[in-house]
């Protein structure tokens, strides 16, 4: 099982409003996954700000000390924000050793993402109080994706809630298994991937990270991962102003996505896309297996 | 055999020409009330994509669902008319026994799988394994069928104006493949057959039940069946298909 939902907002007057019809679409999968949840949104950026996101895996965490070691670490002034159990760093230091150094040496934190656009919030639960509890409807921004978890694969955590993210400003979510993920995992870490889990969707975010860093745009990482990975997957994937999803070549899972001036949705059923404005007037497809589909804004 | 409502069941049921609207009402609640009727016909609103909605319908009775529609719309109808005026989820008409389900939209994957009888119109496109274990249900695509189509299909007929994906009619058993344009594939054992007159004339009564009349011209068909040699067939049994 599992649900996803994305939307990306091609016109800039939907952005107030991209939380509250993210909610609307993730409440629609809720009893595809109501293991845990986790969304990603796009938005408020500051120019030279990096944001890293975290959140504790259990018990309260002091994030205003760590805020004050990080700063050491990356040798640049950093504030932290705390929502709930989710904190947000922000930096003009280094995104990437600001991460490292948080998984080094903070145990007791999951770090969910870092860049200049991406926040990443997850929860263990019912995902419509993950969703509550953490304000998704009151966020706005360019796009947003979510997840609600049935898990397969690993155990039900935070850490193992979707969306992964392990390159800057990039998040992957997905529905459905791999099967040569820890031959990847293995492979990935020779090339410099850090990973926090022993999840599978975990691997496919870090090989989008590697290969980007490779020099791959979007599109051809995706194209070639159809080589690399083995399993059944429906991935859609975020970057800081991209939008992309994918099936395996059998479309073993679900998905539907519709398109309209403003706006382009992905669900993993319709009745996720039921509750966005124009949805009547909408092209409403089914995603071609094998195929990769890329929104960009600035394209 | 056909279930009769109750008497009780009787008095609750709505009234001939009903507006259903799923805004107001259950599926559940929904599909009860169609349950416990045994005739006229009825307009369900507002579907928004939810599942199983009008399965199990058991009645010379007509439904039109006025949007798209979720997983397993019209499962296993025996005798009613449903007609989607949208686009259907995965499982359309699954398992349908008889009666007729007429989908003015695309379809998911899987629509009527396991069929055993009656006839499935699609207007738009199907996805994946449309007639999936086809068991004697007619299925007529006006457009065009994703992979894995008419996979281990054993009687029936599937009808495509247009083309079929990878592995048209894996592994299939008896059922007939009328396909006008191209598969990109054929699966296992699956081989092109001739058209004699018989089988032309069965897809000219296909056609004309799902409202093509002679708009469409047999000759442009080619048919794809069983090389029988997949299965262990024996010429015997073929009145059992």
């Amino acid at each position: 099982m599992c649900g996803i939902v994305g939307l990306f907002l091609k016109d800039t007057k939907l952005e107030p409003e991209l939380g509250r019809l993210t909610a609307s679409m993730l409440a629609e999968l809720r009893d595809r996954g109501p293991d845990s949840a986790g969304f990603a949104v796009y938005g408020g950026e500051t120019a030279g700000i990096t944001k890293i996101c975290a959140v504790a895996r259990e018990g309260a965490v002091d994030w205003q000390h760590l805020a004050e070691q990080l700063a050491k670490a990356v040798a640049a002034s950093v504030s932290v924000d705390e929502i709930e159990d989710h904190a947000i760093f922000k930096t003009k230091g280094d995104g990437d050793a600001a991460r490292k150094w948080l998984i080094d040496h903070v145990p007791e934190a999951t770090v969910l993402s870092q860049g200049q656009s991406i926040e990443i919030f997850k929860g263990v639960g019912d995902p419509n109080r993950i969703a509550k509890r953490l304000d998704l409807a009151g966020r706005s921004g360019s796009h947003a994706i979510g997840h609600t978890r049935m898990a397969t694969e690993s155990a039900v955590t935070i850490a193992g809630s979707h969306p992964f993210s392990t390159g800057r400003d990039t998040c992957l979510v997905h529905n459905g298994s791999l099967s040569n993920h820890n031959r990847l995992r293995e492979r990935l870490e020779r090339h410099g991937e850090r990973f926090q889990t022993e999840n599978d969707s975990e691997v496919a975010a870090a090989y989008l990270t590697w290969r980007t860093r490779e020099g791959d745009s979007l599109k051809q990482a995706l194209e070639r991962s159809l080589d690399d990975l083995d399993g059944f997957y429906t991935f859609v994937v975020g970057t800081r102003d991209g939008f992309a999803v994918l099936r395996d070549p059998i479309a073993c899972k679900p998905a539907v996505m519709a398109e309209t001036v403003d706006w382009v949705a992905f669900g993993t059923e319709f009745r996720a896309l039921a509750p966005l404005p124009g949805i009547d007037q909408a092209r409403i497809w089914e995603p071609e297996p094998a195929t990769v589909y890329v929104w960009s804004r600035s394209s | 055999m056909a279930r009769k409502p109750s008497a009780a069941k009787a008095a609750a049921a709505p009234a001939r020409n009903s507006v259903l609207d799923l805004a107001q009402m259950s599926v559940r609640e929904v599909n009860q009330l169609l349950h416990d009727t045994d005739g006229g016909a009825f307009l369900i609103k507002h579907p928004r994509g939810l599942h199983a909605i009008a399965a199990g319908l058991d009645g010379a009775f007509d439904v039109t669902i006025d949007g798209h529609v979720g997983y397993y719309c019209a499962g296993m109808n025996k005798q009613a008319g449903v007609t989607i005026n949208g686009n259907a989820g995965t499982g359309v008409a699954e398992n349908m026994m008889s009666g007729r389900v007429h989908v003015k939209g695309d379809v998911s994957q899987s629509a009527g799988a396991t069929g055993c009888g009656g006839l499935l119109i699609v207007d738009g496109n199907a996805s994946a394994r449309c007639g999936i274990s086809l068991r004697g249900l007619d299925i007529v695509v006006k457009g065009s069928v994703g992979h894995m189509s008419a996979f281990m299909a054993q009687a029936g007929n599937l009808v495509v104006l247009g083309d079929a994906g990878d592995a048209l009619g894996d592994s299939i058993y008896e059922a007939r493949l009328f396909l006008r344009g191209r598969p990109r594939s054929l699966g296992s054992d699956c081989t092109p057959k001739d058209m004699r007159d018989a089988h032309k004339a069965a897809l000219r009564t296909l056609l004309d039940a799902a409202g093509l009349g002679g708009a469409v011209d047999v000759s442009e068909f080619r048919r794809y069946g069983s090389a029988r040699k997949l299965y262990n067939f024996h010429v015997e049994n073929l009145g059992s298909y």
